[in-house]
């Protein structure tokens, strides 16, 4: 990675996507289909908020004008988030997320344990803390697309229905400008596996949607960031 | 309450003297000392030491302690940072320094012998060691209760980031464990 610039651009994807997910996540918290699930999914957007305050804290720092975490995630706008269109996706129904979750975490992993093993030691700090947690995620997601898969005829569509309507967002992850493509194999391979026991067909190939690492987003994300930064903008250096 | 009588009988009345007359080495005694009776917030039951989150003492210009997250958003880790600093503050160590490091990351293993035992007496089944062997494909908890295998786990993430929930086949009790990590 040459270059403190494209490091700390690099810091910012790494750090939106995680943050974006994280509060989509939490939209589920007192709404998910039982105690666990509603858990699960608040722990996991826990994890990724987590993961978000390393990364734009790192991002901040090497920008070195005095932005923090905090003021990277609620004092920009839409147009200068460059988080991917997949994390940004509203929930749906439990399918619709499980799909979101399942597609991200499994290309997150990949991506935290290949930056954990890379000589910029200040992000390999934080994908070895985050790589521990992704596991997880995936290995969650992983077991509803099977549960669900495998599931009844009403839940098998759904999740059908959620893949396919996910799908779209996929190729951006792997792009060859700021995407990851050489973690698309494996990628691939997971995913397939998972697929097959689930009972499921890999989804239909699409027309690939770009742009979230150029700012160009989705009507939706504006909508997320309003809920998620109203109360700093409104009341600025509000502390608890 | 509980720590300031801690800090007393460690640091003593006069504290700032006793510090500035001990070797580097008796410093970070006392301070780990100090902080073996900070409880973590959310499983008061283990000190902060007691759970590793503690990675070292540095006596030095200026004295540093040096911390480490559990899960990248446990949010107790800023509650543990400000007991930290209140203890230090109240045994007169108000200008040594509180670091957070990442790497490496944190894992159960560094839970202490005498922290798992802890844990056990207060419900929560304690991690089984070798973290990186066990993480995703853990044999069956001990009840904490009753000592039996025969239990299986209801939920991979429980009431805190580092917990699971599961049910004792044998004598029907819930309990939480700790996550190998």
């Amino acid at each position: 990675m040459p270059g403190e610039d494209n490091l700390f651009h690099h810091a910012v994807r790494l750090g939106d996507d995680a943050l974006i997910l994280a509060q989509r996540l939490s939209e589920w918290c007192g709404h998910a289909p039982m105690l666990e699930v509603d858990l699960a999914l608040a722990n996991i957007a826990l994890d990724l908020f987590g993961q978000a305050t390393f990364f734009l804290g790192l991002a901040g720092k090497l920008e070195g004008q005095g932005r923090d975490a905090n003021a990277l995630a609620f004092h920009r706008d839409v147009l200068d988030f460059r988080n991917c269109l997949l994390v940004e996706q509203p929930n749906g129904d439990f399918a619709q997320t499980i799909a979101r979750q399942f597609l991200f975490s499994n290309w997150q992993e990949l991506l935290m344990r290949e930056i954990a093993a890379a000589p910029e030691v200040r992000l390999a700090a934080i994908g070895a803390k985050a790589v521990k947690e992704v596991t997880y995620h995936a290995r969650y997601a992983s077991e509803w697309v099977v549960r669900l898969g495998d599931g009844t005829e009403e839940s098998r569509a759904r999740m059908i229905a959620g893949l396919d309507w996910m799908w779209r967002f996929v190729d951006e992850l792997f792009d060859s400008r700021d995407g990851t493509p050489s973690l698309r194999p494996e990628w691939d391979a997971r995913i397939a596996r998972t697929l097959a026991e689930a009972n499921l067909e890999l989804p239909k190939p699409r027309r690939a949607v770009l742009g979230g690492r150029a700012g160009h987003h989705s009507e939706h994300l504006g909508h997320l960031l309003c809920e998620m930064q109203f109360l700093p903008r409104a009341y600025p250096g509000a502390v608890w | 309450m509980i720590l300031r009588q801690a800090q007393d009988e460690v640091i003593g009345s006069n504290k700032t003297t006793l510090m500035l007359s001990l070797s580097k080495h008796e410093v970070e005694q006392r301070v780990l000392e100090l902080l073996h009776r900070v409880p973590d917030p959310e499983i008061p039951c283990v000190s902060v030491v007691d759970l590793g989150i503690v990675r070292e003492v540095r006596a030095g210009e200026p004295s540093t302690v040096v911390i480490t997250p559990t899960y990248s958003g446990c949010p107790a880790t800023h509650a543990i940072q400000m007991a930290i600093r209140a203890a230090l503050d109240g045994a007169g160590l108000a200008d040594m320094r509180i670091e957070t490091a990442l790497s490496p990351p944190w894992t159960t293993d560094w839970i202490s012998d005498e922290g798992r035992e802890k844990l056990r007496g207060y419900g929560i089944a304690p991690p089984p060691k070798g973290a990186n062997r066990h993480s995703l494909r853990e044999e069956p908890a001990e009840c904490p209760r009753c000592g039996s295998t025969r239990t299986e786990e209801i939920s991979r993430f429980g009431s805190t980031p580092c917990k699971s929930l599961h049910r004792c086949l044998a004598c029907s009790e819930p309990f939480d464990r700790f996550k190998c990590h």
